[in-house]
């Protein structure tokens, strides 16, 4: 009995043995894998650089900073007004919506209030370019996972949202349009007709897109269970926008804040996934069009009349305070904390923008996933590299 | 039928926030003596300013009190710009600027405040949190092992404003070369674009005709 636990014990210590020398002799090195700047699966210039143990990511680091533009220091050497031609630049594919917290910071501080109908014509082209903006990626979406198609049909359908921007503001990429107290113009004659129809293509564009990425199990086995964040993880991280809602927190700043635009007077829905993983970021995206495509419908239903803009003094002069203003753009929380002293310009202008937030979760998330699903996390997560270096 | 002296009653008294007064008064309660004074804007935002011992104390607190957003983190440096708003022509001699420290919202004695601001979700309320970093030491403790999120804005405010985070993992530069010289975002760092060319811009800011009577003037 016990000579048989006595063999035992030794063929298990010459198991273990024989293990480690194989171990010794085939020694898996580490290697790093260096992903970017320029890379045609990275968005721009950020570059990862990933230390792998074969296929899996032991330690990844994101590398920020080949666009830093320094907007934080060029505020305080400009007068409100012109801090929105800067601000344009920081999400670059949803410009519009950079500029209105902003110019909601000015405006609280001066204690001036846009009228209602500037107030909805601002929701309208918010929503626009969030439209525009996630469309974008969820043509991407297809070219990261190797499916070409999808991003033709994002381009053909982003067009006719520009074409819309365009119209009113006259920039495609940059409008520039919100004034401190209103806008700068009213909407051109026949955009409210021209909104309908493109709202409805946008809808076909997103049954589209489900049909063709979102049901296709390549996509899926993917993207599922790929990345996962848990609720408190992302919180603690300031992760927003649609990667905190995809872990399952239903909180949207268009509805639990008060803030003077639109967004309270129609009926839409706050779209979240209990998942939390890479599919339930794309898919709360791909509804949050859909979402926005309804918002745009109803408003331009109920555009009160009036002016588009308030009785503003000709030269703005902002009067002492601190101000927080954010809301919640395409990608996530953006907002500005705007410290004036009383001058033509801002005296300090803290911008915090959603990107840099959601990407800064990257090296707790890289950790332990296979190199392919690099490229699937990070196209889920969805930065803009303006939006982290600002 | 309007009765005008009790409207005019309701207006002149200052408008109160239930909400955001019961919620500053509990997060002092809870901060036990660490808060050096604190500010409510109704219906608009909180402010506090703590002590530099107990910042991550603070932090601590207010992620169990329910703010357990991580919003930003940054920091304001009060002195006022020697260089003005790089307006001027550089061949002109210096000009002579007021470099009183003007403080913002709940006062403060350095030149530089670290703030940042935690929420609470779903009910959207934020809470600014201001602390002063003594000019001698420039550090103070690091919130990264409070709020993970705080890690790389930490390592952001450390490279432009050179503040030191006390426990930080790894403070290296995000934007700029290592060698970098200077902490572009302090008040004392030229923009260079403005140094060595005369702003362009200033024919458009010159005073127009009415300057002195802005307050009535009209919509444009």
């Amino acid at each position: 009995m016990s000579l048989l636990g006595d063999r035992q014990q030794l063929a298990y210590i010459a198991s273990q043995a024989a293990d480690a020398r194989v171990n010794v002799e085939l020694e898996t090195e580490g290697m790093t894998l260096n992903i970017g700047p320029q890379h045609p699966a990275t968005h721009g210039t950020l570059r990862i650089i990933a230390r792998l143990d074969g296929e899996q990511v032991i330690w990844a680091e994101p590398s920020a900073g080949y666009m830093h533009r320094g907007y934080e220091k060029l505020t305080e050497v400009r007068t409100y007004p012109q801090v929105t031609a800067l601000v344009n630049r920081i999400d670059w594919l949803g410009s519009f919506a950079n500029e209105v917290p902003f110019i909601l910071a000015a405006e609280k501080l001066m204690g001036v209030e846009a009228p209602s109908r500037a107030q909805h014509i601002r929701t309208i082209l918010f929503e626009l370019s969030r439209i525009a903006n996630v469309s974008l990626f969820l043509g991407d979406l297809g070219v990261q996972l190797g499916a070409v198609t999808p991003v033709f049909f994002a381009f053909r359908d982003r067009e006719y949202v520009l074409n819309l921007i365009e119209a009113a503001t006259g920039g495609r990429f940059h409008p520039n349009f919100d004034r401190i107290g209103g806008l700068k113009e009213d909407l051109p004659a026949g955009f409210i007709d021209e909104t309908r129809n493109v709202m409805k293509k946008l809808r076909t564009f997103c049954d589209q897109i489900e049909d063709l990425l979102f049901g296709n199990e390549i996509f899926q086995s993917r993207t599922r269970g790929i990345g996962v964040i848990p609720k408190d993880v992302a919180l603690q991280y300031g992760m927003s926008g649609a990667n905190l809602r995809a872990s399952g927190v239903d909180w949207d700043l268009r509805r639990d804040q008060s803030l003077p635009m639109a967004w309270n007077k129609v009926d839409w829905k706050v779209i979240t996934h209990p998942d939390g993983d890479s599919f339930a970021r794309c898919w709360v995206r791909l509804q949050e069009v859909r979402e926005s495509t309804r918002i745009v419908d109803q408003l331009l239903d109920t555009i009160p009349a009036g002016p588009v803009m308030a009785k503003v003094p000709k030269i703005i002069k902002v009067p002492e305070g601190e101000a927080w203003v954010s809301t919640e753009n395409p990608l996530g929380e953006m907002g500005y904390y705007v410290v004036s002293q009383g001058d033509m310009g801002p005296f300090r202008v803290k911008i915090r923008s959603a990107s840099f937030n959601n990407i800064s979760i990257v090296p707790w998330l890289l950790k332990g996933v296979y190199v392919p699903d690099i490229i699937t996390i990070l196209a889920s997560l969805y930065f803009i590299l303006g939006d982290i270096d600002r | 039928m309007f009765p005008l002296s009790s409207t005019t009653d309701s207006t002149t008294e200052a408008p109160r926030d239930e909400i955001r007064d019961t919620e500053i008064a509990r997060v002092i309660a809870a901060l036990d003596g660490a808060v050096l004074d604190s500010l409510v804007k109704p219906n608009d935002d909180m402010w506090i300013r703590v002590s530099a011992d107990a910042w991550v104390a603070t932090g601590n607190t207010l992620k169990s009190l329910g703010y357990s957003y991580f919003c930003f983190l940054s920091a304001i440096d009060w002195m006022p710009s020697p260089f003005g708003k790089g307006e001027d022509d550089p061949t002109d001699p210096p000009k002579e600027r007021d470099t009183a420290v003007k403080q913002g919202y709940t006062g403060g004695s350095t030149r530089f405040q670290v703030l940042a601001r935690v929420m609470q979700p779903f009910s959207s309320l934020g809470i600014n949190i201001k602390v002063d970093v003594d000019d001698a030491a420039m550090a103070i403790d690091s919130w990264s092992g409070v709020y993970a999120g705080a890690n790389w804005h930490e390592r952001e405010t450390h490279e432009m404003f050179g503040i030191g985070f006390n426990g930080h993992p790894d403070l290296r530069n995000m934007y700029l070369p290592t060698d970098f010289e200077g902490h572009p975002l302090r008040k004392d760092f030229p923009l260079l674009a403005r140094i060595v060319k005369p702003w362009p811009g200033i024919v458009d800011v010159e005073p127009l005709p009415g300057d002195d009577d802005e307050e009535e003037g009209e919509a444009s």
